[in-house]
């Protein structure tokens, strides 16, 4: 019973931990942060746990989050749109020990907020912006990025 | 001086009036195309010259939204076939960094699902770059004008991906709609999340 009862406690501690570290927010919020004023970098990569481009880039973002401290990274997971339970979302979040700050959207009608996000975006996954608020420069990727890729977006707005 | 000022200005005007073009617009004339249908037959859009116009949904077997939206296609069809637009579904994904979406599994989905339209495989993907397709599914309403097929709609189905009951917005039914009816189409162009289009080079 009692490592049984172990074992239920980490289980739980896990999920915590990914639902601490996670919000589950509207667009309102979302808009909020994209233009809040910072000294740091934004690096903003909408992604869910469905798409496979998205899961091979993660790696980058996380490695971009770990290693600067003038860029702040944010993951916004688009899982909602499908479906509306954020388990999933969780359970990656917790197997892939993910550091960055991960959003959860919580819109339907997707062709309401996606211009208000990024014009430029049509909507498919996985896409990126990259904000620099103290000179309102701007850099908007649609794809998947690959090693260094972040680095030279970044350091065209700096 | 002043001439080179002039061709500097008209240099400017001519890059300013001709954007980078990125697939068809709404209004746009559609080059036919022919490709190769999952029963191994080849289907072109000039094989649909008596049709009202045209569904083209560019389709795969292995996206989410892909799976999620594929009896509302299959019912599309049903519907709007006999009326005069029937679906053509065109699978754009590199089998090489989607294997899920190769002819021989395109097959087999049409064989499992019983599709009653063509479901093509757009192997050089000049097709998809033509059109401007970004993610799966992505569809392009045609409307035929004496052989002439224009683009009447763009985007998404409707406006409930995650299920069919919920939409409030069924984009494609009411462009149909509408020019079943002469109508004008009420909206014509829309955005919806979605897998993006694996292309070669990209």
């Amino acid at each position: 019973m009692r490592p049984f009862l172990l074992f239920l406690s980490l289980f739980f501690s896990v999920a915590l931990y990914a639902q601490e570290q996670t919000e589950i927010i509207k667009l309102k919020q979302l808009q909020d942060h994209l233009h809040a004023k910072s000294d740091r970098i934004k690096v903003i990569n909408f992604w869910a746990t469905w798409c496979a481009p998205c899961i091979k880039e993660i790696p980058l973002f996380e490695k971009l989050n770990s290693e600067r401290s003038d860029v702040e990274v944010t993951l916004v997971s688009m899982d909602l749109d499908l479906d509306p339970n954020p388990e999933k979302v969780y359970r990656f979040i917790d197997r892939r020990k993910i550091k960055s700050k991960v959003l959860i959207l919580d819109e339907r009608n997707p062709n309401m907020w996606i211009n208000q996000i990024e014009k430029n975006w049509s909507g498919a996954l996985p896409a990126t912006i990259i904000i620099n608020s103290k000179t309102g420069q701007r850099k908007f990727v649609e794809r998947e990025l690959h090693e260094g890729e972040l680095e030279a977006l970044i350091a065209e707005i700096l | 001086m002043i001439r080179l000022v002039l061709i500097m200005m008209a240099c400017l005007l001519l890059t300013a009036a001709s954007p980078v073009k990125s697939g068809y617009d709404i209004g746009d004339e559609v080059a036919d195309f022919r490709l190769k249908n999952v029963t191994g037959k080849m289907v072109g859009l000039s094989d649909y010259k008596d049709s009202k116009g045209a569904i083209v949904i560019f389709d795969c077997n292995t996206c989410p939204y892909s799976k999620a939206y594929n009896e509302r296609i299959i019912a599309l069809n049903k519907k709007y076939a006999p009326k005069g637009f029937p679906v053509i579904a065109i699978q754009p994904n590199d089998p090489a960094q989607s294997p899920g979406d190769s002819f021989e599994e395109m097959i087999k989905l049409a064989e499992r699902k019983k599709y009653e339209f063509p479901y093509l495989m757009d192997e050089t993907q000049q097709v998809v770059r033509a059109f401007g397709a970004t993610n799966t599914p992505h569809v392009f309403v045609l409307k035929n004008n004496g052989g002439k097929f224009t683009v009447a709609y763009i985007g998404t189905i409707d406006d409930s991906a995650r299920d069919a009951s919920g939409a409030r917005k069924k984009y494609v039914e009411d462009a149909v709609e509408a020019l079943l009816a002469s109508k004008e189409v009420p909206t014509v162009r829309t955005k919806a999340v979605g897998c993006s289009i694996k292309l070669k080079n990209s």
